[in-house]
């Protein structure tokens, strides 16, 4: 399928037409009449056991809470804000939010009380859902700041007890006064839901922002639903897949996977106890189609690498052994060549001994569709994953397109490409080589912001600020941020990204920054992986007692360095990095070097660290450091250090 | 809250009276009396080697005094061993996590359980009908009541002695709180633990003490005066077996021989504040 071949797929896989009439509410009624108690909508872990919700209970859940929201003084069109961890209340919170024709906005749980109120307030959110004490806590101190803020609505009663603001009322309260109103003017809730219309804004969805505020993306029903309708005809899911939910759902990624192809589909969404136990279950789930940011893929690789190092001899050869039949078969099916009999035969040895065994760990056993997107993958987590067996593919979207536009097909990915544009979705490069979207799904435009839609939505086509190019079979390859993008010494562009996803394979490097546009030499500020180098540390008898201390080693620079050698082989002269720095710190999205999707700000820490960036590029051998440190708590930390600068070892 | 001396006799828990206590010639309590009433959180303070731990351990029935009485709700209890003290009611956590390293979690709070299962030997041998009924309700109450307040779902099947020690002291507060106990001794509960997992064991104290389904009685002793100050409704300041004050925080915050006694003691008036 070429772009702008939109002839293709028009007819919905699961009897559904989406239609510009049909509304995320009516189509949730329709599922629940359709599955009613028969069928189990979700599941929550809880007190060490998987609770089933019926739709029948998502439903009545959602329908009462509508009705609450609606005596509330909820209106056309107001907005109704989510902050906390995943769990069904929030996605009930968010439909019952959209029945009630209001608008969603969502929040990251580890906002910081300025980006709540930044968000709050640029939203103009009437009604805050807050999951306990935690978030009421946020929202009570800037509840003075945000004139449109009615009311607080918490769901855990735990450590709430002495709390009598009288715009503080409890999710059983809301959908207790939902019932009297029910009571009342029954068939509203059924009007309400008839009344919508697929044009109207469902979400308000704040970007990440990697340059500056974040942006409010408004997106429509019909923005929602066409997505989860052309990724689904792409990969089919069943309602009988399982999906678990612990992503972020202020994350678009989640919100594609958890509405727009969930309520479509009618899998079964499952959520974790608590986020730390996320991993532990989404190993017992299963999950048949899984959908993480980039960090997530590498933080499993990295935990295959620990524990391939911790493991005994015999372990470890025979993982060596069969990452090797891996890759080897991995690489055929790469390059689209036939896999010989005996190399399927000793494939399906390796799956049986080891390949099953690690997935089963890492939750990935029956995953039929593992998607990455959101940020670029490295190609060696990318390699890793296939020689695994697990069909990891990459997409590229953005939240103004409601999720993705393009994604690999099975049995056509290249690993340095994202691969064809769904249904209905044209791509264009532009003469400066930016990527430009065309979809039913493009959204309707930034929130109280004329100017920046002015410049993302020209003629009916997304400018993404993403540069790209479309390769000899279609797929699209994805290069960079625009801004983001290199010019290296010999004149030619480089994206950085790509160097710093290569350095992230070492298990020992946790964020990675390169430097180097328009420079004479590339370089990189290197932030070490505390748990794991520390465990190796241990192992080597050196003594440390702070992260500072610890990077600034000698031996860990030699670790860096081995790895930085490994990346600097494939690469042209120019774009070899020539010096290193390990950072004293980890970046942090609460010292806003990273945004909450943790991609790197560029601009941000080029500002930061200014000192450190011009002695790498003069002759000192040491930075100075006198900085201090401000934790969430308002404490402060006052660090005085020397930062070691690394010139690494010529290439033989 | 209030500084009053004149409490109904019923509203008192534990009493301790005209307590002394030797070790050879040394001299550890000497004469101390302490009411403590139901419902409240009853601060211990005073300077290392001033006798706190040994008062707790006269309360749980580790050390007997040579003279003075205990009453537990108005009962003499002096004769009673520990574990006698458990069945009335009387849990605590150790200065330095007392859990069984080698054991889950689970099976550290499911000893706390012990003394509410009623099944003998040959009922568990068996296992079925009662016991496995009893069984069910007990790992209900646990993960219901304590592995949800204590936010320890991610480490229930871990071996404690492979955890950090923040967790282990949580751990501990766990055990203690499975036997449903009325009044909860608290040893020192945020020595050594960072910032964020004092607030949390703060907010584990405070929630035992005033939720309706616990309503748990707590003898704190503790060093952080922030928290001190801020979770008491009394406070009893202790100074080489000699009490030297027994009231609100702010009455024992503005006595001049508590401030006497301290000046100098810079670590008594450190706060993580």
């Amino acid at each position: 399928m070429q772009p702008g071949d939109k002839s293709i797929h028009n007819t919905h896989p699961y009897g559904i037409q989406i239609t510009k009439d049909l509304t995320i509410p009516k189509l949730f009624f329709e599922k629940a009449r359709q599955y009613g108690k028969g069928r189990v909508a979700m599941r929550e872990k809880e007190f060490g056991i998987w609770q089933p919700i019926t739709w029948h209970d998502y439903f009545e859940n959602v329908k009462y809470l509508t009705l609450g929201l609606i005596s509330l003084g909820l209106v056309d069109g107001d907005k109704v804000a989510m902050i906390g961890d995943n769990r069904p209340e929030g996605l009930w919170a968010e439909m019952a939010a959209l029945c009630a024709r209001g608008v969603g906005v969502w929040l990251f749980q580890d906002c910081l009380i300025d980006e709540v109120k930044y968000i709050i307030d640029h939203s103009d959110t009437k009604f805050l859902f807050g999951e306990g004490q935690e978030e009421v806590d946020k929202a009570i101190s800037i509840f003075n700041e945000c004139p449109k803020l009615e009311k607080i609505i918490w769901d855990d009663p735990k450590g709430l007890r002495g709390y009598d603001q009288d715009y503080l009322i409890s999710f059983k309260e809301v959908q207790r006064l939902g019932r009297e109103l029910e009571n009342e003017r029954p068939g509203l809730f059924e009007e309400l839901i008839q009344k919508g219309h697929g044009d109207e804004v469902a979400l308000l969805f704040y970007t990440s922002g990697t340059t500056s505020l974040p942006k409010g993306a408004l997106l429509s029903h019909n923005n929602m639903l066409t997505m989860g309708q052309h990724l689904m005809a792409v990969d089919p899911c069943t309602p009988a897949d399982d999906y678990v939910s612990y992503l972020p759902f202020a994350w678009i990624g989640e919100q594609m996977m958890s509405i727009s192809c969930g309520l479509q589909v009618g899998y079964t969404i499952n959520f974790p106890e608590e986020p730390e136990t996320a991993q532990e279950n989404i190993r017992e789930i299963g999950p048949h189609v899984m959908f993480a940011p980039p960090r997530m893929y590498e933080q499993m690789t990295r935990t295959v690498q620990v524990k391939y190092l911790d493991a005994t001899w015999i372990k470890r050869k025979c993982y060596e052994l069969a990452s090797k039949i891996g890759y080897h078969v991995a690489d055929l099916k790469f390059q689209k060549k036939q896999i010989p009999a005996y190399w399927k035969f000793l494939n399906w040895l390796a799956n049986i001994i080891i390949q099953k065994k690690i997935k089963d760990h890492l939750g990935l056993s029956r995953v039929r569709n593992a998607y990455t997107g959101g940020a670029a993958m490295g190609p060696d987590h990318f390699r890793f994953f296939h020689a695994l067996g697990v069909n990891l593919k990459q997409i590229y979207g953005q939240t103004e397109v409601a999720g993705i536009s393009v994604v690999h097909r099975s049995g056509d990915i290249k690993f340095d490409t994202v691969g064809h544009p769904i249904p209905e979705t044209e791509i264009k490069i532009a003469e400066d080589g930016e990527i430009l979207t065309q979809s039913p799904s493009v959204f309707l435009g930034y929130y109280k912001n004329p100017e920046a839609t002015k410049e993302a939505l020209k003629d009916g086509w997304l400018y993404s600020g993403d540069k790209g190019f479309i390769d000899d079979e279609g797929h699209l390859v994805v290069f960079d941020r625009t801004k983001d993008v290199f010019t290296l010494r010999d004149g030619k562009p480089f994206s950085p990204q790509y160097l710093e996803t290569r350095l992230k394979f070492s298990p020992f490097v946790k964020d990675s920054w390169v430097i180097g546009d328009k420079r004479d030499y590339i370089t990189a500020v290197i932030c070490i992986d505390y748990a794991v180098t520390g465990k190796w540390a241990d192992e080597k008898k050196l003594n440390y007692t702070s992260y500072q201390e610890l990077s600034q080693m000698r031996e860990v620079y030699d670790l860096v360095e081995r790895q930085i050698l490994k990346a600097n082989k494939d690469l042209p002269e120019a774009a070899r990095v020539v010096k290193f720095i390990n950072l004293y710190k980890e970046f942090d999205a609460d010292d806003d070097e990273l945004t909450r999707t943790r991609k790197l700000r560029r601009g941000f820490v080029e500002k930061r660290y200014r000192d450190i960036l011009e002695a790498l590029y003069s002759t000192a051998e040491d930075v100075h450091i006198d900085t201090t440190i401000k934790y969430e708590d308002g404490r402060e930390a006052h660090i005085v250090t020397d930062l070691h600068i690394r010139k690494v070892k010529e290439q033989e | 809250m209030t500084g009053s001396n004149n409490t109904n006799k019923q509203d008192i828990l534990l009493e301790l009276h005209d307590i002394h206590m030797f070790f050879g010639k040394v001299c550890a309590l000497s004469g101390v009396d302490l009411k403590v009433r139901k419902g409240e959180i009853h601060s211990v303070i005073g300077p290392n080697g001033a006798g706190k731990t040994v008062m707790m351990n006269i309360i749980n029935g580790l050390y007997s005094p040579q003279r003075g009485n205990i009453f537990y709700k108005q009962q003499k209890i002096n004769a009673l061993r520990p574990f006698k003290r458990a069945k009335l009611g009387i849990s605590r956590t150790f200065q330095k996590v007392e859990v069984f390293g080698g054991m889950t979690v689970l099976d550290n709070i499911r000893l706390g359980r012990h003394i509410h299962m009623t099944s003998g030997i040959t009922g568990g041998s068996v296992y079925i009908g009662k016991t496995a009924r009893e069984e069910t309700e007990h790992r209900r109450f646990i993960e219901e009541k304590i592995i949800d307040l204590l936010e320890i779902e991610s480490i229930r099947h871990k071996p404690v002695g492979m955890l950090p020690y923040g967790l282990q002291k949580r751990v501990e507060l766990g055990r203690a709180l499975a036997l449903e106990p009325e009044l909860l001794i608290l040893d020192e509960p945020l020595a050594g633990l960072n910032l964020e997992e004092v607030e949390d064991m703060a907010r584990f104290v405070l929630e035992i003490n005033e939720d309706e389904q616990w309503k748990i009685t707590c003898v704190l002793v503790e060093h952080d005066m922030g928290v001190v100050m801020d979770l008491s409704d009394r406070v009893f300041v202790l100074n080489f077996g000699n009490m030297i004050i027994d009231g609100t925080p702010e009455e024992v915050q503005n006595h001049p021989e508590v401030i006497k006694a301290y000046l100098g003691e810079e670590d008594m008036y450190a706060t993580r504040r």
